[in-house]
């Protein structure tokens, strides 16, 4: 196959040196073809490197001690923060909360809003909008919190085609919508979803909008100031990070009004027997010793990527999934399930094969050393919604190379041979 | 190679070709899913006396799991119910075995064939699916409890 058609690709060769794993070999010396970076990214020596240094030089407990390593610890740790405000573009580093992944991100927001007072606070007669195509991380909490507060869960539904079906808009976000919470790509679908009109319809209303980024931030420029949402979640361990990092960003004068929800050292001003005060935000959600070698790892990413720019990132997987939607087409009995152009699309594609079952579809795959995801990604919804019990998901990252498109491709036609 | 010990052609030709497919009169049902990976089965027992008359399914989910049912099928109708139960435990006993058993065939007879699966831990709940949900209808059966359930595991 002759690649020189592709635009915008970046320098894979030299990128897929940083990255040892990549040069692993399978089942008696097939090269490993990674796909399934929309589950965790591999991460550079760089983060590998920094994580060492962490724990090799300065290892210590954060905002506690005066000692040395104390200090550099702190400074790590608070240096990692003033990153990810930078590469979200948050007005204040104080509006960046480390947690350990996006669950727990949006499990936050959940609690903040169920324990807080008037005018956020979530009740019998307050409504709580999420659509058809959420990662189960941003479904469950809110069902949770319905649950609890005898607040009503409502959905947008999903078009044919993958999208989001906007029209019924004015009868979803109403008056009585509290928060509205949405993912701005799909795990499963890949598709990039129109948040800025949700965004303006919330604003009309007086709702807050929450955005899970999970599969936005490690792909493209996010910027946290342009979507005008109220919270952006993430994970570290999707973006070349260590796993046991993620972030919550937060408006500052919401995160100075809602109340904690985990209670513990670090995020108080003052304890007594009879109550306690709390410190401001961010460490007033932020029980406990956070993650510190995890958020230097994050920081250590955030370098490596930004030094790469993200927009030749987005570039680089754009021209890939191009690529790949192109050639498996010419798969008998596939059927993309999302979106079948690059338009408004991630890199993740999700697709069924015949009558061949997914787990069935991975095994023969890993068998030539092909790693891609089977199943319901966390997303069963969306699986109802197409009829399907499971999908196969092949998602690509930066260092991903049209020759592994190719090889997925002469994968598939080697499956259907084996069930045919 | 290796692919060849968990997908044996006699998995193949029941997963093509399954046995007692079909949901058809039973004593008791139940539905159990497997949440990794969306298979599903609704799995009804019908017994005569302390006999198996009949197990009959409908599910949906992979060759492994597809051919798992079409061998229980095999394994268990016409079987008491005792002998029934010594044919799951054994087969449970083959899938725990994470390869290092080859079963034993008088007593298993065309689920040795699922030895190589136990290698393979993401499979393994594939293939115990329907025998899962068979021991648990079996004892509503039994037990004369409600006959529709929800389950996972």
């Amino acid at each position: 196959m002759t690649h020189s058609h592709l635009t915008g690709l970046l320098d894979t060769d030299a990128i897929r040196k940083d990255f040892p794993v990549l040069s692993r070999q399978l089942h008696d010396g097939k090269p490993l073809v990674y796909l399934d970076n929309a589950a965790t990214s591999q991460k550079p020596r760089q983060v590998l490197d920094a994580l060492n240094a962490y724990y090799e030089q300065h290892n210590a407990n954060v905002h506690r001690g005066v000692h040395v390593l104390a200090e550099e610890a702190t400074a790590l740790y608070e240096g990692a923060r003033d990153k990810v405000a930078a590469f979200v573009n948050a007005p204040s580093r104080n509006e960046v909360i480390f947690t350990k992944n996006a669950s727990e991100s949006l499990n936050l927001v959940a609690n903040m809003l169920g324990w807080a007072e008037e005018p956020y606070k979530v009740d019998a007669d307050s409504e709580i909008v999420i659509t058809e195509m959420e990662h189960h991380s941003n479904i469950v909490p809110w069902q949770l919190l319905a649950q609890r507060t005898g607040a009503k869960l409502k959905w947008f539904s999903l078009t044919d085609e993958g999208r989001l079906d906007l029209s019924n808009i004015d009868e979803l976000i109403t008056e009585k919508t509290k928060i509205v919470s949405v993912t701005l790509v799909s795990n499963l679908l890949g598709t990039v979803n129109p948040v800025e009109e949700i965004v303006r319809k919330a604003q009309s209303v007086g709702a807050l909008v929450c955005i899970d980024a999970s599969q936005a931030a490690p792909h493209a420029v996010l910027d946290v100031q342009a979507l005008e949402a109220d919270f952006v979640a993430f994970t570290g361990h999707k973006m070349l990070a260590p796993t046991g990092i993620g972030v919550l960003w937060g408006r500052q004068e919401l995160l100075e009004d809602l109340p904690p929800f985990l209670g513990g050292g670090e995020m108080i001003e003052t304890v007594t027997m009879g109550s306690s005060t709390y410190a401001p935000a961010p460490h007033k959600f932020e029980a406990g010793t956070p993650p510190i070698a995890q958020a230097v790892g994050l920081g250590a990413a955030i370098d490596y990527l930004s030094a790469i720019g993200m927009d030749k990132v987005a570039a680089h997987e754009h021209a890939i999934t191009a690529y790949a939607i192109e050639r498996l087409a010419e798969v008998p009995d596939l059927r993309i399930i999302g979106p079948r152009t690059a338009v408004d699309r991630g890199a993740a594609i999700s697709f069924t094969l015949g009558d061949i079952h997914p787990h069935d579809v991975g095994q023969v795959l890993d068998e030539q050393g092909i790693a891609v995801r089977v199943g319901h990604h966390c997303a069963r919804p969306v699986c109802l919604r197409y009829g399907i019990p499971a999908t196969t998901r092949a998602s690509f990252y930066l260092y991903s190379t049209p020759g592994e498109v190719d090889a997925l491709i002469d994968g598939l036609h080697h499956v259907r041979n084996f069930f045919g | 190679m290796k692919l060849d010990s968990m997908y044996q052609e006699i998995i193949l030709d029941h997963y093509r070709n399954p046995h007692g497919k079909g949901l058809r009169d039973g004593d008791a049902e139940v539905h159990h899913v497997n949440p990794t990976c969306g298979d599903e089965i609704t799995l009804r027992v019908r017994l005569d006396g302390a006999v198996v008359a009949d197990v009959s399914y409908d599910s949906q989910g992979c060759s492994i799991s597809q051919a798992s049912a079409s061998v229980l099928n095999d394994l268990v109708v016409g079987k008491s119910v005792g002998e029934a139960q010594q044919i799951q435990e054994a087969f449970l006993e083959l899938m725990q075995s994470k390869g290092q058993s080859e079963g034993d065939e008088d007593l298993l007879e065309d689920a040795v064939a699922f030895a190589g699966v136990s290698k393979y831990p993401a499979r393994v709940k594939c293939a115990l699916l329907s025998w899962m949900a068979w021991k648990d209808a079996t004892a509503k059966a039994l037990g004369g409890q409600p006959a529709i359930t929800e389950t996972t595991d």
